[in-house]
């Protein structure tokens, strides 16, 4: 079910290569875990992200998770309609809700995240632990 | 003990029932050495009678039967027994923060009143169910700007109140805040070309009081430019909430600090009171404190809830906008209640008749030789007198006719001896007034 | 309704709309006296600029109209006064009446902070007296009065433990706070100027001591515990906790919100603490009011005394007064001199029971255990110690029938109950948090374990009532979602 041409951090954001820059958002798994997503919180374009580092958060009515950078980079753009609807991300995380595009400082860097394959299993791992 | 709702039989049956012995078994995880082998030495028990007691004793041992001018942060002013009563109420008095919205509908609606009060008084967009008092909603405002700006510099009038600068300071202190103070003018307002000169983009927040600690009004919209002109956010703290009733509100300001004392709490000797912080829409995300906000349930019916928790500490932990956990829930209530007594007209009336006083008595004391206005600049209900002699000696002879005089400004502001504090308001009478003047004057007779 | 609900009835309430929603023009619910001055010009005293209209959209109510309004908005709140309120870590006792009375009184409502200090004797020497009575309850050797609750009060603990650690040479970078601990503790350390290092609990809920002698060295400037801890156990280990800290030069801080558990029964200054806050509004009984105000006195061990926030109150030859001159001071944490109308009420309490709070502490260890034994065939109990003033369980065995803790809690409420506190401490999955403090007799303890064991029974045999619970108040659960996402946060005509 997870697009297979994106790539996948184990902090469960997503990033759709398109030659230097990519653009990201969360997976179904992490809004499924989230809840209701009430509000997000971007950077502004230009802001320099680096990998593994928070980016910005995204908020349920009880809990706010922070949204880690999956590789370094400008953000040229950022998902201004998530402003005002934020319930996107629960409609349609892999699509509508993006949340931001970057220009990648070094591409080759994508190749070390999983892809979908490896993801699924990943999260099937996880899924499996806390129902045990 | 009458608090104490078990019988030593019912105490033996539950113990029993646990499956222990005895009494002492319910603190064996408490190692033995650690355990207190004696009686606390404590005063008491008393019983009801004999606490009363103990509080009129030690009430007889303060105020009673003097008259005031104090002002300076906490200020007398009428209180309806309607107000106490209801709050008196256990449904209020005895709940908890209300986190279960369906049996906290009734501190949830107030508390949305209470918002919506507090933006109708001050001009802004959202108000936050209060901060522990004034003091530290200043403190609050400016971490507030620091967070919204990124930057760390903050200018502030020296004619702020000196406590809440002392708190704003002591908070700073860990933070990397460095907070600039700012004199003031021969109108007793804020140096303000001094601040357009320190204005840069490295500045946080202006902050200031109004009506300030000298009792003056502060040029807020000219401190607006200012602050907009370098990307910083104007603070205005108000410490005197009553003045609202007819001083133009500080609508330009981007946060608003104020203390809610003035509306129908006791000054019980310093708190507890309620400290609100007002502030803009966009701005909402970055504001500390309690926030109840308008919903359905699930048939459609109007209700309150709780909302934006995820600011909170126990939501965000070391992430969160600040450390707070209480509200004053309770003394937002009584300013609530007060306020819809007092409702449009009231409020009106009472800020009229506080500069009514206010205008007679500094005419008054304008009249006894060598004494006169300190500072040129519009007035509320406070202002500062200028004395041929030590506030000090002053207020001895007056203390001699059950009168607390003008508070000596020099314990704050050293570069201001011989300067006094007076605070009038709707509950000080002419007469009151008239002594206060005849008692200066003869004050100021006595040979030194 | 269930025959097995026995405590609480319909309720019974009226509506009521907004205050606003009542206004018209010309009402009013306050008059004041004629003024006996002349009248003046607002706009010529102040400047027409300085000056406002009338504040847009205010009320304009009759004094019976708000009589009503909030008489019946009152009705639609829980509270103490109705019955037990079982909100762990919360402490919700009863609230005695006289402490209302006390602070009411003529000559302590109407004092003014400023007014000399030979016209507060009285207000000083009630600070005195409970600073005293607090000392001895806490085996500490200091008191300060002035944080305004007990977040501030941590903050103020942290800064002095700052101010020592600086004193000694080196302020240290970071605090070692357990998982088990309140959010505040953590958000109180960054305000400090501290990092944060968390440390697990161990199997059996308490500090893993083989961790905490490895992580703690000379970087560390204090441990923050809660003892007994959110799950309602004595941290056994504390005196070692203690040597360890004490060893590398680090202090021990203790959150005193479970204080309700300890006083007169051992004192966290024999155990090794060296600075912990109180919540007056929990462990000395003063009313929470939906939500406060509180007061958050810090107890300290000597060497700390001298940092403590200014003023202090001294006593020479039987006069009190304030020493300002404190230089080693961390400076004020608040106006005044601390929420001096908390402190009455607190006086007022701990005079009631005087040593007596000994048997407070014991009963309300009683009847959490009492609890425990009764619920522990039913619900799920992930640390099988004998508990300290509450207890908690796990939703574990509900939430096989989809019956999550706040199903249960809100359940509760149709039993006339308020619920326990929900999800909290963090490292137990789906915990239900139960402390039912002194206040409950055994009638209202029985009532309420009764109402635990059939809502156990209900999640078994009909889940669906208990998932759409709460059904007998006047708003079901509330679209919180809707709430955040699109905040309405003030009325608007």
């Amino acid at each position: 079910m997870y697009p297979t041409n994106c790539r996948y951090t184990k902090e469960h954001e997503w990033i759709k290569m398109d030659g230097a820059t990519g653009t990201v958002g969360i997976t179904e798994y992490a809004q499924h875990e989230l809840g209701d997503v009430v509000f997000v919180e971007l950077p502004k374009i230009g802001a320099k992200i680096s990998t593994g580092q928070p980016f910005g958060t995204v908020e349920s009515v009880k809990a706010v998770s922070e949204i880690y950078a999956p590789v370094s980079g400008e953000v040229i753009e950022t998902n201004a309609a998530l402003g005002d609807a934020p319930e996107k991300i629960n409609q349609d995380p892999h699509g509508a809700a993006w949340l931001i595009k970057i220009k990648l400082s070094n591409p080759s860097e994508v190749n070390s995240l999983m892809d979908a394959a490896a993801y699924q299993a990943y999260i099937a791992e996880k899924q499996k632990e806390t129902s045990a | 003990m009458r608090y104490l709702p078990k019988s030593d039989s019912e105490r033996r049956e539950m113990l029993r029932a646990i499956g222990f012995d005895n009494f002492e078994k319910l603190f064996q995880a408490i190692p033995e050495a650690f355990r207190l082998k004696r009686p606390l030495a404590v005063p008491g028990p008393l019983s009801e009678m004999e606490i009363i007691e103990y509080f009129r004793g030690r009430a007889a041992e303060n105020s009673r039967g003097y008259t005031s001018f104090l002002g300076a942060g906490v200020y007398h002013h009428h209180r309806s027994v309607v107000a106490d009563a209801l709050l008196q109420r256990g449904e209020f008095l005895t709940s908890y923060t209300p986190y279960q919205a369906e049996i906290s509908q009734g501190t949830l609606q107030a508390i949305f009143e209470f918002q919506t009060l507090m933006c109708q008084l001050t001009g802004q967009e959202v108000a936050n169910a209060s901060m522990y008092d004034g003091s530290t909603a200043l403190t609050e405002a400016v971490l507030m700007a620091e967070r919204l700006t990124g930057r760390q510099r903050v200018l502030i009038a020296h004619s702020v109140h000196p406590e809440y600068r002392q708190v704003l300071n002591t908070y700073a202190k860990n933070t990397g805040l460095r907070v600039e103070e700012f004199g003031f003018s021969a109108s007793g307002q804020l140096a303000i070309d001094a601040v357009r000169k320190a204005a840069n983009d490295e500045v946080a927040a202006v902050v200031v009081q109004s009506p300030n600690f000298f009792g003056v009004l502060e040029q807020i919209p000219a401190l607006a430019e200012i602050a907009r002109g370098c990307g910083a956010l104007l603070v205005v703290g108000i410490t005197e909430a009553v003045s609202l009733g007819i001083a133009r509100p500080p609508a330009d300001a981007d946060i608003i600090a104020m203390e809610a004392q003035s509306f129908g709490l006791p000054p019980s000797y310093g708190g507890p009171y309620a400290g609100v912080i007002a502030t803009k829409e966009k701005f909402v995300r970055q504001m500390p404190g309690r926030l109840a906000g308008q919903t359905t349930d699930h048939q459609g019916r109007r209700g309150f809830c709780l909302t934006l928790a995820t600011r909170e500490q126990h939501i965000r932990r070391e992430k969160a906008t600040s450390n707070i956990c209480t509200n004053q829930a309770l003394c937002a209530l009584a300013a609530t209640i007060h306020l819809c007594l007092l409702g449009k007209q009231g409020l009106r009336e009472q800020a009229e008749q506080n500069v009514a006083k206010s205008q007679f008595a500094l005419a008054q004391l304008e009249t006894i030789a060598g004494v006169r206005r300190a500072f040129s600049g519009p007035v509320f209900n406070e202002f500062v007198m200028e004395f041929p002699r030590s506030v000090k000696m002053i207020n001895a002879q007056l203390l001699k006719n059950k009168i607390v005089g003008p508070m000596a400004l020099g314990r704050f502001y050293p570069e201001l001896t011989k300067r006094g504090l007076v605070c009038v308001t709707e509950t000080t009478t002419r007469e009151e007034i008239t002594r206060l003047v005849e008692g200066i004057d003869r004050a100021l007779k006595v040979p030194v | 309704m269930s025959d097995k609900i026995t405590k609480a009835g319909r309720h019974v309430s009226q509506d009521e709309g907004l205050i606003f929603e009542k206004s018209s023009p010309g009402k009013r619910g306050m008059e004041l006296p004629p003024l006996d001055v002349p009248p003046a010009d607002a706009a010529k005293a102040l400047g027409a600029g300085y000056v406002r209209a009338g504040v847009e959209g205010f009320p304009e109510v009759s004094e019976i109209e708000v009589v009503r309004h909030f008489t019946r908005i009152s009705t639609w709140n829980y509270a103490i006064d109705y019955g037990m309120y079982p909100l762990g870590s919360c402490t919700m006792k009863y609230n005695p009446r006289v402490n209302e009375f006390v602070a009411r009184l003529e000559g302590i409502a109407d004092e003014h902070p400023y007014q000399p200090v030979d016209l507060s004797q009285g207000c000083l020497r009630i600070l005195k007296t409970l600073e005293d009575i607090l000392k001895e309850v806490t085996g500490m050797d200091a008191v300060t009065l002035q944080p305004a609750a007990g977040a501030q009060g941590e903050l103020t603990g942290l800064l002095l433990i700052r101010a020592y650690l600086e004193s000694q040479g080196n302020p240290r970078k970071k605090v070692l706070i357990p998982d088990s601990a309140h959010g505040t503790n953590p958000a109180t350390a960054v305000i400090a100027g501290y990092a944060v290092e968390n440390v697990k609990s161990d199997a059996n809920g308490g500090i893993d001591m083989a961790r905490l002698a490895e992580i703690v060295n000379a970087d560390v400037a204090a441990l923050m515990i809660t003892n007994p801890n959110t799950l309602g156990i004595f941290e056994r280990n504390i005196g070692e906790i203690a040597k360890i800290l004490h060893a590398k030069g680090a202090l021990l801080y203790m959150d005193g919100a479970n204080m309700n558990a300890l006083a007169g029964i051992a004192r966290p200054g024999d155990f090794g603490v060296d600075v912990m806050h109180l919540n007056l509004h929990k462990t000395f009984s003063t009313p929470h009011g939906g939500g406060g105000p509180g007061a958050g006195p810090v107890a300290m061990k000597k060497i700390l005394g001298p940092f403590m926030p200014t003023p202090v109150v001294i006593e020479k030859e039987g006069k009190l007064a304030y020493d300002y001159n404190r230089p080693k001071s961390i400076g004020r944490v608040k106006a005044f001199y601390g929420n001096f109308g908390v402190l009455v009420r607190a006086l007022a309490y701990a005079l009631a029971y005087g040593p007596g709070m000994r048997q407070a502490s014991e009963d309300a260890v009683l009847n959490a255990n009492y609890i425990r034994k009764k619920l522990e065939d039913v619900y799920e109990l992930p640390y099988k110690l004998p508990c300290m003033h509450e207890v908690v369980f796990s939703d574990s065995r509900q939430k096989k029938n989809g019956v999550s803790t706040m199903d249960i809690a809100k359940r509760l409420i149709d039993y006339g109950f308020h619920p326990y506190t929900t999800a909290f401490p963090l490292i137990v999955h789906g915990a239900l948090m139960i402390e039912p403090t002194e206040s409950e007799s055994k009638e209202e303890c029985d009532q309420f374990i009764a109402a635990m064991r059939s809502i156990a029974e209900e999640s078994a045999t009909n889940p669906e009532l208990v998932k759409t619970a709460p059904h007998t108040t006047r708003v079901g659960r509330l679209d919180e979602v809707t709430a955040a996402r699109k905040p309405i946060l003030r009325w608007k005509p």
